[in-house]
């Protein structure tokens, strides 16, 4: 029917090589993603704060991550920071690439959950003699994470998808990048890609399925 | 004194990647929307079960990198059936497919948003199923469904610039050979950069703007 032979043994038997990939890859969303939440959270701590200097910053964080390609952000965590002598390892490249867009979004997302919890508590937290930031730790940021969880899976998905884009500063460490190189020493495109594209969508359902389980566990009341 | 080697001719040439970025999001996003409300109405019509077969398959564009799906396009296309089809097509086809899957989550969400019992009024005072569609729920629907499609729309210009994979000259793309012949990464970024935002961030307030005036009345 095709004028093309699938060799679909050649690509499965480099299938091991392709799961460390995938292993390289997990642990690239799981950091950029534990980081940028707490990047977030800062970031949402900076917007709350009546200081307009801080304000501006986390601003301009957010809006340059969420206007620019993901792409566009990791060139810059490589290429464009070595014109200040600054040489990143791709692999922190696109860590840190990664770690801006989350970052970025989730604190986006945070404010939107915000707004779902009243102000007043934490006016009755600080009149039970809590700090601000007392008030904000143990009232408001507990409510925050419960209600942003969904999006916060979204972005966990975005982020394992995002770890493509590592193959771009020359990783090659992880799925897109082992793919890739034993793409460059047999030569079969299709086959190789597709198996690569069946593990992203299994990563993909295990978290969204996972997440939908931790949820159904930790939120039940 | 800031010096650098950017000629006209260079500039000239990042607006033609400029242009081929707006281009492809143009019509990806065109027959992506087409598709999507297609997609999104037929999912209505025939309810969640009858539809599985095509929600698993829009789902798949929603769980692997766009990467993946433009190398796997191009190497179907071009490998195995063979044909010679430009890069902006295999681009535009996986970008419009990939466009189609949000797409129809949107219109869902927006067609879902009617009341039931606004659709069954309207039945019952003797409009067809046409005139419901078109008189009462695409302007409600619309409502709910425009923002989130204006930053879906956003999205992939954003996307886009990953097409440069399937040999389309592109505004990165196009920036990244700058940046190989002239050695000026962090300016030649910082262009490309702010030309993206300045597309992006006005749309993005429109569109948050938007949501808010249309949530509270």
């Amino acid at each position: 029917m095709f004028g093309y032979t699938f060799q679909w043994n050649q690509a499965l038997a480099r299938l091991p090589k392709m799961l460390d990939g995938a292993a390289v890859t997990m642990e690239v969303a799981v950091l950029s993603m534990l980081i940028g939440i707490a990047l977030a959270v800062l970031l949402t701590l900076l917007r709350l704060s009546g200081s307009r200097p801080l304000k501006a910053i986390a601003t301009t964080w957010v809006e340059i991550a969420r206007n620019t390609p993901a792409l566009f952000q990791i060139y810059m965590a490589h290429f464009g920071v070595a014109s200040f002598g600054i040489h990143f390892s791709p692999f922190t490249s696109l860590l840190i690439g990664i770690t801006f867009n989350n970052a970025g979004y989730l604190a986006e997302n945070f404010r939107g959950a915000l707004k779902a919890i009243p102000d007043t508590q934490t006016r009755a937290g600080r009149s039970l003699g809590m700090s601000q930031l007392q008030a904000f730790r143990y009232i408001i940021l507990p409510q925050m994470l419960r209600i942003a969880f969904l999006p916060m899976t979204n972005q966990m998905v975005w982020a394992v998808l995002m770890t493509s884009l590592g193959v771009t500063v020359g990783m090659n460490s992880d799925l897109y990048g082992v793919t890739q190189d034993l793409n460059a020493l047999t030569f079969r495109t299709f086959e190789l890609f597709a198996i690569a594209a069946v593990i992203f969508y299994i990563i993909t359902k295990i978290i969204t399925l996972g997440a939908r389980l931790i949820a159904s566990r930790l939120f039940r009341y | 004194m800031f010096h650098t080697a950017l000629t006209s001719a260079d500039l000239i040439f990042l607006a033609k990647g400029a242009g081929m970025t707006i281009l492809v999001t143009a019509i990806s996003v065109f027959i992506g929307t087409l598709l999507g409300i297609v997609f999104g109405v037929l999912r209505g019509q025939l309810g969640p079960i009858w539809f599985a077969p095509v929600t698993f398959v829009l789902d798949i564009f929603r769980s692997v990198p766009l990467l993946i799906q433009l190398v796997l396009a191009n190497a179907f296309v071009g490998m195995v059936l063979r044909l010679h089809i430009s890069g902006l097509t295999v681009a535009c086809m996986v970008l419009s497919l990939y466009t189609a899957a949000y797409c129809t989550e949107i219109v869902r969400g927006g067609i879902h948003a009617v009341p039931a019992t606004t659709r069954r009024a309207a039945r019952s005072l003797g409009m067809s199923w046409l005139q419901d569609m078109r008189y009462i729920v695409l302007p409600l629907a619309t409502r709910i469904a425009l923002p989130s499609w204006i930053g879906l729309a956003l999205g992939v210009m954003k996307d886009s610039a990953l097409v440069y994979v399937v040999q389309v000259t592109e505004l990165l793309k196009s920036t990244q050979i700058l940046i190989t012949r002239l050695q000026e990464p962090l300016f030649l970024l910082l262009i490309c950069g702010a030309f993206y935002f300045i597309i992006s961030f006005p749309l993005a307030r429109f569109g948050g703007y938007l949501e808010k005036r249309w949530s509270n009345d």
